[in-house]
């Protein structure tokens, strides 16, 4: 289908201000890109979880499985596998992907699943009104945990790192064009992408300011050098003052899971076949 | 024993002594002869250095249980001779290792044998079935027949082996041949996997939990013959969602597990039957609750697959009762599944994945016109709606790759775009679609024959069962000319046709492998009062002789 109008009709609830819009408009100027281009977008599928971040089902006019908290990758995979021409992109939120589901997130990094996950990481739950994440900073203050939180936070970029994942991005909701060229690379690349957003929550956790000044695009790094990428991972732990390398920070070619498990196509009758020589073969 | 028409032979060993393939060899021999076979295997939940053993039944009859008394002991150790003297008669030949075991009967030199034929210790088994055949006066013949289909590899000096011993030992208990045509020996996990593929199965994902892990590996074994995808994932959570994500691309996905694996896929049932996506569940029950006894049976799953999952929806439970009715029944299943977009289960349980049965493949029905496709819609109407509202509330089904529809599924109540809606109208009309998606299941079911009448199908006096314990009801049904009534559909309930089964009934005795009758309360939440119970709840499947024993005693 060409020409479609690729936000729907279906009134949207998030927040003014809300990172989520950077999200959405970013994929849809890729989307539009890729019609232009002449691609299909009927071979493209949204996968989300639950949380603020997955209604973009409900608001991007494309294939979609609106999934359960924490499921968007184990989904996205058995897409893939069954039909390896769909381009299958999964949005998840923080809680959603580092907490419920991470270790969908950690296996499909080790097996190199075609798929891109761009995780929508506000650094707290949004959807049930503020309580802290996997990457929330120590001491957090949020509903469940009033005297602040107790734990460090995750360095995802870190641990794809150490998981295998192929292709390893940050992006920033308030640097929409770089955000693009991630996104697009993530897709493009034949492997599993993953793609941590630094995302403004603007009612629980509106840190723009902290950002802001922080962020920046490392000069003339190779990111096909792991040790480096190790370095910039490693720069900001999510937690402390620190600068916060943007880009892609590791790529790496490698076969997929898709390509190692693929097996020959049979018609109902060579199945039948099969089936009938293996009993026979019993007797 | 009636010794004229059927024999019973029991081979033990240590865990690692590759008993069930000693057994798988002891069945095929008696299987050529003409006999129907049922195998049970026991083996506890560890790799090496416990007692396994299996009881190999040969009748003239189908057979789904084993008998307490044995005609062969095969003993591979010594445990074999002690541990199950209750199972001897006094008939029973002993066929021993005498390196490793003191007995009466013959003894075999299975070290010296292998010696002499510079033969490795892995052949030691061959050594016996050798020295077995010639004890039951089995014409070499047919060992090395059976050797060369069993045994692809070093088939040669296998034989050698077993020739030895073949030759050395006398003929004490001859079985007869009988005139029937062998038939093939399949498991029941391999019948529901050879009928899932009947069934067009495209991809099968599972976590390894026994008794459902033999399906995995037969699967995974076979997958480039079969052209399925089979994948192995990091949980039973992903399993379920993996599934769902075949089937939302068109693909038929069955997963596998038992009850604590099915634990974590219950919400991606829910899932499934909200998205209303596809799915075949296998989940081949153990003894419960919790991790329980992994290797042994149970029947205490039923209401738990009747119920798992938040929410209402339809969904479809076949139980099978052997590997003839798993094969035919898995196809079937998948079949409807996909027919009305809902999950549907097939409920094993130890006694049948694990067990190995004659099939007869005269009775597969044929599947020529190959497997029901997906139901993709050929150029579904624009803009799609993924859950249009028909009269039997199923949905034309299209996938994603159509040309100009945008497919969306979604766990969220819905409108018949797929996109989220918390309306009350809506949802109340969603709801009335998914069931009478149900009706419209329970009318198609309709049209199968979903309750067997086996026993003596007019007696006063009915057992009523469900799954494997079908063999041992029916054989039992024959000898106290008792009707047997076994219904394999349990979800939507075959209401109308289990009444027909019973009707003129004056008592009906419930059987079930579990503590509570589970079959039974639900027969009587549909009005179908139960008057005896038996239950089994030791792991163990019932034998021919302790089920008699029971019921005897609540008809006298």
């Amino acid at each position: 289908m060409t020409g479609r109008n690729l936000i729907t009709d279906v009134q949207n609830t998030w927040c003014p201000g809300c990172g989520n819009f950077t999200i959405q408009h970013t994929l849809k100027a890729l989307l539009d890109g890729w019609e232009k281009e002449g691609r299909s977008l009927d071979n493209v599928v949204l996968v989300s979880g639950i949380g603020c971040h997955a209604k973009i089902a409900d608001y991007l006019n494309i294939n979609s499985f609106y999934s359960l908290h924490g499921r968007t990758i184990p989904v996205a995979t058995g897409i893939k596998l069954a039909n390896p021409d769909l381009t299958v992109i999964c949005c998840c939120g923080d809680g959603d992907c580092y907490a419920e589901g991470l270790d969908h997130l950690v296996f499909a990094a080790k097996r190199n699943i075609d798929i891109t996950v761009i995780v929508h990481d506000n650094r707290v739950y949004g959807l049930t009104t503020g309580q802290y994440t996997p990457t929330s900073p120590l001491g957090f203050k949020g509903k469940s945990t009033p005297s602040g939180t107790a734990e460090l936070p995750l360095n995802p970029v870190e641990l794809m790192l150490a998981c295998g994942a192929t292709f390893i991005a940050r992006g920033y909701t308030k640097k929409m064009d770089q955000l693009k060229t991630l996104i697009r690379e993530g897709v493009a690349h034949k492997g599993f992408s993953f793609i941590d957003v630094l995302q403004i929550c603007a009612t629980f956790f509106p840190a723009a300011d902290y950002y802001t000044p922080r962020v920046y695009e490392p000069a003339d790094h190779d990111p096909a050098d792991f040790q480096k990428a190790c370095l910039l991972a490693r720069e900001w732990d999510y937690n402390s003052d620190a600068r916060i390398a943007l880009g892609v920070l590791y790529r790496k070619s490698m076969p997929g899971f898709g390509e190692r498990v693929a097996v020959p196509n049979r018609t109902a009758s060579e199945r039948e076949q099969a089936v009938r020589d293996i009993i026979a073969a019993r007797i | 024993m009636a010794e004229e028409r059927e024999v019973s032979v029991l081979v033990g060993g240590r865990a690692g002594d590759g008993i069930n393939n000693a057994g798988a060899l002891v069945a095929r021999l008696m299987s050529r002869l003409g006999y129907r076979i049922y195998l049970y295997f026991d083996y506890p939940s560890l790799i090496r250095g416990g007692h396994n053993f299996a009881v190999i039944r040969a009748a003239t009859r189908e057979v789904g249980t084993c008998r307490e008394k044995v005609d062969f002991v095969l003993a591979l150790n010594q445990e074999t001779v002690t541990r199950h003297q209750g199972m001897v008669h006094d008939g029973t030949a002993f066929v021993f290792n005498a390196d490793l075991v003191k007995s009466e009967g013959q003894g075999i030199p299975v070290k010296a044998i292998l010696a002499a034929e510079q033969a490795p210790e892995i052949m030691g088994n061959s050594v016996m079935i050798g020295g077995f055949a010639k004890a039951a006066g089995i014409e070499w013949a047919q060992v090395e027949d059976v050797f060369r289909a069993a045994l692809p590899k070093g088939t040669d000096l296998n034989l050698k082996v077993a020739r030895r011993a073949y030759d050395q030992l006398a003929v004490v208990r001859k079985i007869p041949e009988r005139g029937s045509p062998p038939l093939s020996l399949v498991t029941g996990n391999e019948a529901i996997g050879l009928g899932l593929i009947r069934g067009g199965l495209d991809a099968y994902v599972s976590y390894p939990m026994t008794p459902s892990s033999s399906l995995l590996h037969f699967l995974a074994g076979e997958k480039e013959k079969f052209g399925i995808t089979v994948v192995h994932p990091e949980n039973e959570i992903a399993v379920v969602l993996m599934g769902l994500g075949f089937a939302y691309a068109g693909k038929k996905a069955a997963v596998g597990t038992s009850g604590g694996g099915f634990c974590l896929m219950t919400e991606g049932l829910s899932l499934a039957g909200m998205a209303e996506l596809p799915l075949v569940f296998v989940v081949s029950q153990r003894t419960g609750p919790s991790t329980g006894l992994p290797t042994y049976t149970g029947q205490s799953e039923l209401q738990f697959v009747l119920h798992a999952g938040q929410g209402e929806f339809p969904r479809l439970i076949v139980a099978p009762g052997d590997a003839g009715e798993a094969l035919a029944w898995s196809a079937i299943a998948l079949d409807i599944a996909w027919q009305f977009q809902v999950p549907a289960f097939i409920l094993p349980d130890k006694t049948l994945s694990e067990g190995t049965y004659s099939v007869d493949t005269a009775a597969l029905p044929s599947r020529e016109d190959g497997p029901a496709g997906p139901g993709r819609a050929a150029s579904p109407s624009l803009p799609y709606r993924r859950y249009a509202d028909m009269p039997d509330g199923v949905s034309p089904p299209a996938f994603p790759g159509t040309p100009g529809a945008v497919v969306k599924v979604n766990s969220y109540a819905h409108d018949e775009y797929g996109y989220t809606t918390e309306e009350g109208d809506m949802v109340s009309l969603m709801t009335e679609k998914r069931l009478r998606k149900q009706e419209a299941l329970a009318r198609a079911m309709n049209t199968f024959p979903q309750v067997n009448v086996l026993g003596k199908a007019d007696a006063p006096v009915a057992l009523l069962c469900w799954g494997s314990t079908k063999g041992v009801s029916a054989e039992v049904g024959d000898a106290l000319g008792l009707r047997v009534v076994q219904p394999v559909v349990l979800e939507p309930f075959p209401t109308t046709q289990l009444r027909v089964a019973l009707s003129g009934t004056t008592k009906l005795i419930c059987v079930e492998e579990n503590a509570t009758g589970q079959l039974a309360a639900i027969a009587s939440e549909y009005g179908i009062a139960v008057d005896e119970e038996i239950f089994r709840y030791d792991g163990r499947p019932f034998t021919y002789e302790s089920l008699l024993a029971k019921v005897q005693e609540v008809i006298l």
